[in-house]
């Protein structure tokens, strides 16, 4: 299980971890869980483009997840947010159809790209993970202050010179960004559940956001690490434990919170995880 | 008359029964997208149709290798997911995208399961892009009546619960202050739209699913602000899509490369993004004339008496 091509499997699944756990915080702070469905999904069609025009596909999905985020972002300035995210997901998988319809014998490919292929990382690949992982993580680091008080108090964020709009146009940058590093390796849909699972767990556990951004990873990583040991024993697609172990996860955290709760029988804590968002509000702005 | 019009409908477009199967079963399916579409545009809940779009697919996958008809699974699937994501906590606005977001992640898991023992049973990927892709010219004449059933459900619940429907989505605080059960309504518009999301996904593919849920509602209640109005728009600019991205797609098979047909996903969803960006445009220039005073009407201030 520690072997050879395995060990590929384990270091990049943890850098993806890592990643996600981090990027995956703010995704379910700023409430934009369609986002980032969205632009890993969407995201396929540049890798099917890539693949079209003859390029690397990692140049097709940069090209077409930052597509995709500046246009959610713009199209979601006026107008509904989630309307302008649908409708850039599926013209993006629209022109993905497309692409796939002049390449008939690639279906294979998508298939991977789709469910990914952890198993099947040759090492060449760790490196590029790597680097574009550490820029997510830094990226995440420069702009953490500002992004946390906007995508908890947009209005304080106002008055103080922090532009909202230019705060969701980088949030989503990062998220693309996030997108291309990992869906060659782990596929669009995995990326997903690990973005949403582990945060949403972890903010069920702490108040405090720093805590709940290493619970946040530490929690990706023990999703993947058993998801990989799992898949390894079984033969069973990896996709599928990270999609229950993302689920398990939630459910164990929220069901955490509801007996924490009942216990200490704060009645203003009845609203469940989305209550601590005030408390976060005040660890910041003092 | 065909020979006058041959150069907008390609020679046998009138001809072909799967050409009339897709117009007859396409314009159903937009019809009943676009009233459920209206309310998920109103409510906020564009994620949970694209999701139920995608989770029918766990279904399809599911009832594939089970070896039942994949409708009964993405119906199935769907009617799973909605009771999952009404439990995990849809019904507070905040929370919402969250608890789609989680019911989806496991139901792609275990939509990758389902795949995964089907395809090593039959060494194909070919279901899988059905699956994933659909195509409104492969509907078989069979299906038809339960697609007809189906639909005639969707909208049955969707009118009955109309007004309080209605009232519970622009104002959930005034609805449930004049004794509207509004988490009972919420149940009931989240199976609508399961169920809608299932009907379009069978036939028409997730990608058009999801488009023809929100794009034709988006745009209808960006031109019209009465909701009966918006019903009908919204139904009228799916239908009209669906018609024109069929001809579209007939008369590709002549173009490059050469014996291809472009998918029909393609043309529909091209034509609904641009009905959206040019339904906003009334309102930007509203929006700019209104800026224009605002910026000229502290000059004027002064010189108007109050």
């Amino acid at each position: 299980m520690f072997s050879g091509f395995m060990v590929n499997a384990w270091e990049v699944a943890s850098i993806v971890a890592v990643v996600a756990g981090v990027v995956g915080f703010f995704t379910v702070m700023r409430g934009s869980a369609f986002a980032a469905h969205a632009i890993p999904n969407g995201s396929f069609a540049g890798a099917a483009g890539a693949i079209l025009i003859g390029v690397n596909t990692l140049i097709g999905l940069a090209v077409f997840s930052l597509g995709g985020a500046m246009t959610i972002g713009l199209l979601g300035r006026r107008g509904r947010h989630d309307v302008a995210t649908a409708l850039t997901l599926v013209a993006m998988l629209a022109l993905g159809a497309l692409f796939l319809s002049f390449l008939v014998e690639y279906y294979a490919e998508v298939y991977s790209l789709l469910f990914g292929e952890v198993l099947g990382i040759s090492p060449n690949e760790i490196a590029p993970t790597a680097i574009l992982g550490a820029l997510c993580i830094l990226a995440v680091a420069i702009l953490y202050r500002p992004l946390m008080l906007s995508s908890v108090l947009p209005d304080v964020g106002e008055a103080r010179g922090i532009s909202s709009f230019r705060m969701e146009m980088l949030f989503l940058a990062v998220l693309a960004l996030a997108t291309t590093m990992t869906v060659p390796v782990v596929g669009t849909l995995l990326i997903f559940s690990l973005m949403i699972g582990a945060p949403a767990a972890a903010r069920s556990f702490t108040d405090r956001p720093l805590v709940a951004m290493g619970l946040s990873v530490a929690i990706a990583l023990l999703i993947v690490w058993i998801a990989i040991a799992a898949s390894y024993e079984t033969n069973y697609p990896v996709g599928f434990f990270v999609g229950v172990g993302s689920a398990v996860s939630y459910t164990v955290g929220r069901l955490c919170a509801v007996w924490r709760n009942r216990r200490t029988a704060k009645p203003a804590a009845r609203g469940g995880g989305l209550q601590s968002d005030a408390q976060i509000a005040s660890n910041i702005v003092t | 008359m065909s020979h006058f019009l041959s150069p907008v409908f390609a020679p046998g477009f009138f001809e072909s029964e799967a050409v009339h199967i897709a117009l007859g079963v396409g314009t159903l399916v937009a019809v009943v997208t676009g009233v459920v579409g209206v309310f998920t545009v109103m409510r906020g809940q564009s994620f949970a149709g694209e999701a139920f779009g995608d989770l029918g697919t766990t279904g399809g996958a599911g009832a594939y290798f089970v070896g039942v008809g994949p409708l009964w699974g993405f119906v199935l699937g769907n009617v799973i997911a909605a009771g999952a994501m009404e439990a995990v906590g849809v019904q507070r606005v905040r929370g919402r995208d969250l608890a789609t977001g989680i019911v989806l992640g496991a139901g792609i898991g275990l939509a990758a399961l389902f795949l995964h023992l089907y395809t090593t049973g039959h060494s194909t990927t070919g279901a899988t892009v059905t699956i994933l892709f659909g195509s409104v010219f492969t509907i078989s004449s069979a299906t038809i009546p339960l697609i007809l059933a189906l639909s005639a459900v969707v909208l049955a619940v969707t009118l009955t619960i109309y007004r309080p429907l209605l009232l519970s989505s622009v104002n959930a605080e005034m609805a449930s202050a004049r004794g509207i059960p509004v988490r009972l309504v919420g149940v009931l518009y989240l199976l609508a739209l399961a169920l809608a999301a299932a009907l379009a996904a069978i036939t028409i593919g997730t990608i058009l699913s999801t488009a023809l849920i929100v794009g034709p509602a988006a745009s209808a209640l960006r031109i019209t602000r009465r909701p009966l109005t918006a019903l009908l728009t919204a139904a009228g600019i799916g239908v009209g899509a669906v018609w024109l991205g069929i001809v579209l797609a007939y008369d590709s098979y002549h173009w490059p490369p050469h014996g291809t047909i472009w998918p029909v996903s393609f043309f529909v969803v091209t034509l609904v993004f641009i009905t959206y960006l040019l339904s906003g445009l009334p309102e930007a220039r509203r929006r700019r004339q209104a800026d224009r005073r605002s910026s000229a009407s502290p000059v004027a201030q002064p010189a108007t008496p109050s």
